[in-house]
């Protein structure tokens, strides 16, 4: 029960943070801002590959792992590479 | 200190760079190295991960790290910029197929949850399968493939995602009695496949206009997923990165939500646009039709012109069109400024995306709040495939559907110059009285050919 109270802290403090930061972004950046966000919601790969690097006896259970790690992946190299992709078009020129 | 210990302070770290990551976008000029540096974090918490005591087995995980990045890579650069927010949608399904997968795999490994263990992998697969299901449909309906962009509605449809969500409630309380599989397999089955179904219940019935809200809200839900199956492995970096993409799509569900003058709710009752909409207010005026030279003597003698873009524009493929008439303007001494309407593109910021793909400089994009009030002081405004977002009704007439949307004040530049097909209406189906001012002149035709007519006037009158 200790580590739920203290999990729950950390989310709190977490929306607190997100909230102030991401209200910063100007409404310029907002489509990188989602697919960075996709590229970061892949965080999952961490969690999947716990589930998938289970020893034997867990055989289904580290295939479930494995495919989540699949998709998590493609969040994490689809997002952040595509968002390089924008931001790099993003360029001020001089007149 | 321990392995584990030293492990979750590389943990710490990536969440640093994650954070770190959102700050530097708060600017076009630090964002991209913000999004390398998030990218290093999340590199640091894998190999990480790699080094924990539990993980003994690779081949799952290297097979999924090779297959999942191959496809990622492949979205990454073959998706066409217009193709964003299905790239995002897909994104989106993705991240909570993840969580849903993460959540069973849990379940069948330690099959001795606590209640609260039993709950949040109860929470975890329902928010992972509606997000999936959710964002298939949105991705289908932006896609128009395999179902219609319109609203689908039918009776009864309320009682039966009441029904679905009853069940999902119900045989949760039954699941958290016994949360021990193989004997509770079949209660998560069953409350998978309900989730999934209320995902698609949830998604039907909105129409293709209003997808980039979707889009927003699935986005923070990825989030909300990645977030929940986090305590499920009771990890930090889960729940610090997963609560902040949750509260970046609540933030751009609400701007979307504002910018159309909708409350959340009544986008996601559904049906808007499938109805005809009647107006209360008279049109006045005639249109005055003009041709691209004589389009051409009014924008040669601005000194400041702001043009709007619409989807339109990027529909008939013209910014590079309308790039180089920005350029051969500027030479000829006229201030350019590009307005963008926060529901311009296809998702929050697109359209500022589309333009910048043609080589047009952040700096000529403006955001509607701080163009507005110098609009007595533009000389002709453009616009260009945008309808609902200058229509002038917003603000004079209260019987109008679209009254109270926030829009670009076009009306009040001293000329407006509309580039339009034809005289269609927009998404909301309204008449727009901005086509019918003394003031505004009408440029029939394909934007494209229409913008390459007007700089070639340029380039033969210099």
């Amino acid at each position: 029960m200790e580590v739920l109270v203290f999990l729950l802290f950390i989310l709190v403090l977490s929306i607190f943070l997100g909230f102030e930061v991401i209200s910063k972004v100007p409404s310029l950046l907002h489509t990188p801002l989602m697919s960075g966000s996709n590229a970061i919601s892949g965080i999952t790969v961490v969690g999947a590959m716990i589930a998938a690097g289970l020893g034997e006896g867990n055989d289904l259970a580290a295939m479930l792992g494995g495919a989540a790690v699949g998709f998590a992946m493609i969040n994490v190299m689809g997002g952040y590479f595509v968002t390089d992709r924008m931001l790099n078009m993003f360029k001020k020129k001089d007149k | 200190m321990g392995l584990e210990s030293l492990l979750n302070i590389v943990y710490i770290l990536s969440a640093i760079t994650f954070i770190l990551g959102f700050k530097l976008m708060s600017s076009p000029v630090s964002a991209r190295r913000g999004n390398i540096i998030s990218a290093i974090g999340m590199g640091a918490a894998i190999i990480a991960t790699f080094l924990f005591p539990e993980v003994v087995r690779y081949q799952y995980i290297v097979i999924g790290m090779i297959s999942g990045s191959a496809i990622g890579l492949l979205f990454a650069y073959r998706t066409p910029m217009t193709g964003m927010p299905q790239m995002v949608g897909l994104l989106n399904g993705f991240g909570g197929t993840a969580s849903l997968l993460v959540a069973w795999a849990e379940f069948m490994a330690h099959p001795h949850q606590t209640y609260f263990g039993g709950a949040i992998l109860w929470l975890t697969a329902i928010i992972g399968a509606v997000t999936f299901s959710g964002s298939m449909v949105a991705w289908a309906k932006l896609e128009e493939k395999f179902i219609s962009g319109k609203p689908i509605m039918y009776t009864g449809q309320r009682y039966v995602t009441m029904a679905v969500l009853l069940g999902i409630a119900g045989l949760g309380a039954l699941f958290a009695m016994n949360t021990a599989a193989p004997e509770a397999t079949p209660y998560l089955g069953v409350i998978t496949a309900l989730a999934l179904i209320l995902g698609i219940l949830l998604v039907i019935p909105i129409g293709g206009a209003d997808m980039p809200v979707v889009i927003c809200l699935l986005n923070s839900y990825s989030g909300m997923a990645a977030c929940a199956s986090g305590f499920i492995v009771q990890n930090n970096l889960l729940i610090v990165a997963g609560a902040i993409v949750g509260a970046s799509g609540i933030i751009l569900t609400l701007i979307m939500c504002k910018a159309m003058n909708r409350s959340v709710a009544n986008v996601f009752l559904g049906g808007f646009g499938s109805g005809v909409q009647a107006s209360g207010m008279e049109v006045v005026g005639e249109i005055k039709p003009v041709k691209a030279d004589e389009a051409y003597l009014m924008l040669e003698a601005a000194n400041s012109v702001v043009i709007v873009p619409g989807y339109g524009l990027a529909v008939s493929q013209a910014q590079h069109a309308v790039r180089e008439l920005m350029e051969a303007m500027e030479k000829n001494g006229t201030e350019v400024r590009f307005a963008i309407h926060p529901v311009a593109g296809r998702m929050p910021g697109h359209m500022n995306v589309l333009l910048a793909e043609a080589n047009i400089s952040y700096d000529a994009m403006v955001e509607m709040d701080a163009v507005n009030p110098t609009m007595e002081t533009v000389d002709v405004c453009m616009i260009i495939g945008a309808n609902d977002v200058v229509n002038p009704a917003a603000q004079e007439d209260k019987a109008s559907p679209l009254w109270g949307m926030p829009i670009i004040e076009s009306h009040r530049a001293r000329t407006v110059i509309v580039m339009k097909r034809s005289m269609g209406k927009g998404f909301a189906g309204v008449e727009n009285p901005l086509f019918f001012r003394n003031n505004t002149r009408m440029l029939f035709g394909d934007a494209k050919a229409s913008l390459q007519a007007l700089v070639n006037e340029f380039k033969g009158g210099a």
